[in-house]
């Protein structure tokens, strides 16, 4: 069973990759107009160490900004599910806020916050991702029954109480929900501010020098080393939400 | 003997964005200890405002609630609710389900003790055996009696159920009734019971209210002999048919359709 789970998607991605190698030669593409797996190979081990030092970069940066969207999108979510007036106050202005795309506030930020490199690609991957989160959360508590509220509140159960036991796990399955969208949301916030950010580090910088020295399989392994960072975080995600929301999970087992 | 609950001339309304919406007016009721009380009536004439208001959730305009004598002011341990909707939560199993109250009203007691309790009442509704089961694996049948269980695990004084059978078919209404009645031996509470089954208020209740179309007000009143010695036999008898006739038609004129009589 767990075999399978696994045999199936590796052998998805073997596919993959070994229609992309017959298109580049079925094509006779040079490598700067694309990049075949084959030449990935020599690319990974001429940079093993930078790809090592710069993976580590954008992983703990993604993942700093992705829990300060988690703290954040949840206070903010809370605010707006138990009142209504906040809701009404916020709901435009973070909808305005999530319109704006973040490729033009990237370097808006990278000039405010010249040099602080980790401080801007963390505060960039946090203002794009905790949006789902906030949205999620106040709509999961927003729409609780009311008769679940009553079960508790009738015995005099406090308003802390009613959201510990019965709000915030009802809650949970959009909670991470949200959280799945927010990962990879956050993944490209980093990207895009290590690519813009001058003397930028993480896997973005590498795939800039890459561009700026011509060093096309570089370039390519680099992408697929962000979609493999990717899958690892969604899948830390869903391992996550088994745990702590898996009941929610009605296929039979 | 005092009054568990007593209903003194409660009048209100709803603020709504179209004005005041008067739901009760002026709506007396008491129920003995021990006692069951079925009140029926039309639609969204305030019958679960009433709840509500029992419950201490909300505060009436006019008038007051009082609960063993002393006044509501409200929320407090010694009420149990349960709903249409069972609402059980579905990150617990059933005995957790049935525990909750006991985790609010009386945190230091053992775990121990409250899954006795727990299990006592399930036993006693027909569900043992299913206290690890999740509350999606259970029939809508069996989700009320769990639900009923957890109204009641904390021994309250006064019992709320506002139309807790209506969502289910005609047979498993039925055996949840007798199950009522296996409670009521057992346990002493007191109990009010909305419903719009008429022969369900028949069976369970010694006294049923009608009230009034909104605003409501109690408009008949009628006690039923029997305790819970009723079988559903008794249904079914010249009396019942009587009985069901006499409330079907102070439903009529609570809904405007019949004739007061002079
Ligand atoms: N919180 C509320 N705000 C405004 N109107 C309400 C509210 N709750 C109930 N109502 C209205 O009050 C009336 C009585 O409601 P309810 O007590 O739930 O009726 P019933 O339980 O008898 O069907 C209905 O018309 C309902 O729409
Ligand atoms: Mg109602």
């Amino acid at each position: 069973m767990s075999l399978r789970r696994i045999a199936i998607p590796v052998l998805a991605i073997l596919i993959f990759l070994g229609l992309w190698e017959a298109l580049v030669w079925w094509n006779q593409w040079p490598n700067y107009r694309m990049a075949s797996p084959s030449d990935l190979g020599p690319a990974y081990i001429r940079y093993a160490e930078l790809f090592v030092v710069m993976g580590w970069q954008t992983l703990w940066r993604t993942v700093a900004g992705l829990l300060l969207a988690v703290v954040f999108g949840t206070a903010l979510g809370m605010v707006m599910g138990f009142s209504r007036t906040m809701r009404d106050a916020l709901y435009p202005l973070l909808v305005g806020f999530n319109a704006v795309p973040k490729a033009t506030v990237v370097p808006i930020v990278a000039l405010m916050f010249v040099g602080a490199h980790d401080f801007n690609t963390v505060l960039i991957a946090f203002m794009i991702s905790f949006f789902p989160i906030a949205v999620s959360v106040s709509i999961g508590l927003s729409t609780l029954e009311p008769e679940y509220r009553d079960i508790l509140r009738s015995l005099g159960a406090s308003k802390l109480t009613i959201f510990r036991k019965i709000a915030l796990p009802k809650t949970l399955p959009e909670f991470f929900g949200a959280l799945k969208v927010s990962v990879t949301l956050a993944f490209i916030g980093t990207n895009l501010m290590e690519i813009v950010s001058p003397h930028g580090r993480g896997l973005g910088a590498l795939f800039d020098s890459g561009r700026t020295n011509s060093d096309y399989p570089l370039m390519f392994a680099v992408l697929l080393a962000l979609a493999g960072l990717g899958i690892v975080l969604y899948y830390i995600v869903v391992a996550l939400e088994r745990i702590f929301a898996g009941w929610a999970d009605r296929s039979p087992t | 003997m005092t009054n568990t609950v007593e209903i003194r001339h409660v009048t209100h309304a709803y603020r709504t964005p179209n004005g005041p919406l008067p739901v009760l007016d002026n709506l007396s009721l008491a129920i003995p200890e021990g006692a069951f009380c079925a009140v029926v009536g039309p639609s969204g004439c305030g019958k679960s405002t009433l709840t509500r208001l029992i419950a201490g959730l909300m505060k009436p305009d006019q008038g007051e609630v009082f609960l063993h004598g002393e006044a509501v002011r409200g929320p407090r341990s010694t009420v149990g609710m349960a709903f249409q909707n069972p609402v059980l939560l579905e990150w617990r199993s059933i005995l957790d389900n049935v525990i909750l109250p006991l985790e609010i009203v009386a945190p230091r007691m053992p775990r121990r003790d409250r899954v006795a309790r727990a299990r006592e009442l399930l036993a006693l509704v027909g569900l043992e055996g299913f206290e690890d089961k999740r509350p999606s694996e259970l029939s809508g049948g069996m989700r009320q009696r769990a639900s009923l269980c957890r109204a009641i695990v904390h021994k309250p004084e006064v019992l709320i159920l506002d139309e807790p059978f209506g969502a289910l078919d005609a047979f498993t209404r039925e055996d949840l009734w007798q199950t009522m009645h296996a409670l009521r031996r057992q346990e002493p509470f007191t109990t009010l019971l909305i419903t719009h089954d008429l022969r369900e208020s028949l069976f369970l209740a010694d006294e049923v209210v009608v009230l009034s179309g909104r605003p409501a007000t109690a408009q008949y009143r009628m006690a039923v002999p029997g305790g819970t010695a009723r079988t559903l036999d008794d249904l079914y008898t010249p009396d019942a048919a009587e009985r069901l006739n006499l409330l079907r038609h102070q439903i009529q004129i609570a809904q405007g359709r019949a004739e007061v009589p002079a």
